[in-house]
């Protein structure tokens, strides 16, 4: 029997269920333990980034041609027919006759899911302006299940900028599916939005907010950091916060063994250096395991079976 | 008297009535219903025994479908969508808040791909205790019902 993504479109976390999403994080966890140069053998993806992506974009070109795979593609707009006027939908449409898979970014929100409606292969969201970006979500579950052998019943505090960034959406997302806890340490003024909060009572999963990063420490397992921007703010409101969400090597010392520290990069400076050598900084890690997720997420779409 | 002149006045199509007032306009332009080619007569601050007052749409010879009469719920939730054939009144269109609404209203979030594409707006219709909420097909983004509606 085929695995349940086959030929699936990647494009949005909320369409996963919760078996897809373990049957993703432990098929990347077979390909880091035992890597494979064979499973897109003969297979030609489509890269599409439409908005330039550094990060992104290499680990996927990495996690295909690993895994044996060609790429084709392009890494910003402005020499393609899209510069010329095209649509979005006739640009895939036309892709998707030459390619097996497409790999694509675009700024605006909702291009992914309109890709798929014009595309013959299947299509993988790699960001949808600020909406979703489901493969930074799938090596975050990945590298929280390596680093805590499990996902059931986490207890996690999310940190920083929760209000614009769609990484926290899509983690608290998935993990409310796992019967995780949740802490939210940030400004008020970038709160969770109301329809995560409102997700998050309706499947029950119980969250704090918190004031500070020190309160929530000994109580988590995952502290993930994310950056607050200054363009956020005016800058007399920029100075009251600054710092207030900043981590500090001594702020790790009532933390739990197990704890780790992610962050989906880059960093500027919500991290000090420091701690990169403590023994709870995971987030470097976490980075390389972004192409063993996108290796999964590749394999499964294109193999019946892996 | 009001009911058996409508009927009257229409001898295939559809009524609309019991519209609250000032949404007829909106309804008009939104359905594309001047649009269809057939006669249309409509009534503006109508006076109402139950509404005080109300706006009135019949349009000849198109008979509104099911899912159709719900995409007005979300306007006027207590319009009445009689289908007239030879003067009688065939189907009262009982209007139930649709699953979805296609191709009606733009979506509010104007970074969404959707205002850009060949593609028809798309929302999921959710009700809520006091609200009811859109959420739209491709930014993913939801909205209250009165945001959706008031965009132009």
């Amino acid at each position: 029997m085929a695995n349940p993504l086959f030929r699936k479109h990647i494009l949005s976390i909320p369409d996963f269920s919760r078996e897809e999403l373990e049957l993703i994080v432990d098929t990347a966890a077979r390909l880091k333990a035992s890597p494979r140069d064979d499973l897109l053998q003969g297979r030609l993806i489509a890269s599409c980034f439409f908005e330039p992506s550094t990060r992104t974009r290499l680990s996927f070109e990495t996690a295909i041609q690993r895994l044996g795979g060609r790429v084709i593609g392009f890494d910003n707009a402005s020499n393609t027919s899209t510069k010329k006027g095209e649509t979005l939908s006739d640009s895939i449409r036309i892709i998707s006759s030459y390619a097996d898979a497409i790999v694509m970014r675009h700024h605006k929100e909702g291009a992914a899911r309109l890709a798929s409606e014009f595309s013959e292969v299947p299509v993988i969201n790699g960001g949808d302006g600020a909406n979703q970006h489901p493969s930074q979500t799938l090596l975050d579950l990945f590298t929280i299940r390596e680093t805590q052998g499990t996902l059931e019943g986490l207890s996690l505090a999310f940190v920083g900028d929760l209000k614009y960034g769609r990484t926290v959406h899509s983690l608290a997302q998935a993990l409310s599916l796992f019967g995780c806890r949740f802490y939210f340490v940030g400004p008020e003024a970038l709160a969770m939005p109301d329809y995560i909060c409102e997700m998050l009572a309706e499947r029950g999963v119980s969250y704090t907010l918190a004031e500070t990063i020190e309160e929530v420490i000994p109580e988590v397992d995952v502290l993930y950091m994310t950056r607050v921007q200054k363009e956020r703010f005016d800058e007399a409101d920029y100075q009251k916060i600054q710092g207030r969400f900043v981590l500090r090597e001594d702020m790790l010392k009532g933390a739990r063994d197990n704890m780790k520290i992610l962050h989906p990069l880059p960093r500027v400076d919500e991290i000090e250096t420091a701690v990169d050598a403590s023994p709870h900084a995971y987030y470097f890690e976490q980075a390389k395991n972004g192409v063993f997720a996108r290796q999964a997420l590749l394999s499964l779409v294109l193999n019946e079976t892996v | 008297m009001t009911i058996t002149r409508t009927v009257e006045g229409l001898k295939n199509g559809t009524v609309i009535d019991h519209i609250p007032a000032g949404q007829g306009l909106r309804i008009l332009r939104l359905f594309k219903l001047a649009e269809l080619g057939e006669r249309v007569n409509v009534g503006f601050n109508l006076s109402s025994r139950h509404m005080g007052a109300k706006d009135l749409i019949k349009v000849e010879n198109v008979e509104l479908t099911e899912a159709q009469a719900n995409e007005l719920a979300l306007f006027a939730p207590k319009a009445t969508v009689n289908v007239i054939r030879d003067s009688e009144v065939v189907k009262k269109h009982k209007l139930a808040m649709p699953a979805t609404i296609e191709g009606i209203f733009a979506c509010p979030n104007s970074n969404c791909i959707s205002h850009v594409e060949p593609v028809d707006s798309f929302f999921y219709v959710s009700e809520q205790t006091n609200d009811i909420k859109l959420k739209c097909k491709y930014c993913e983004k939801g909205f209250s019902k009165d945001i959706v509606t008031a965009v132009e």
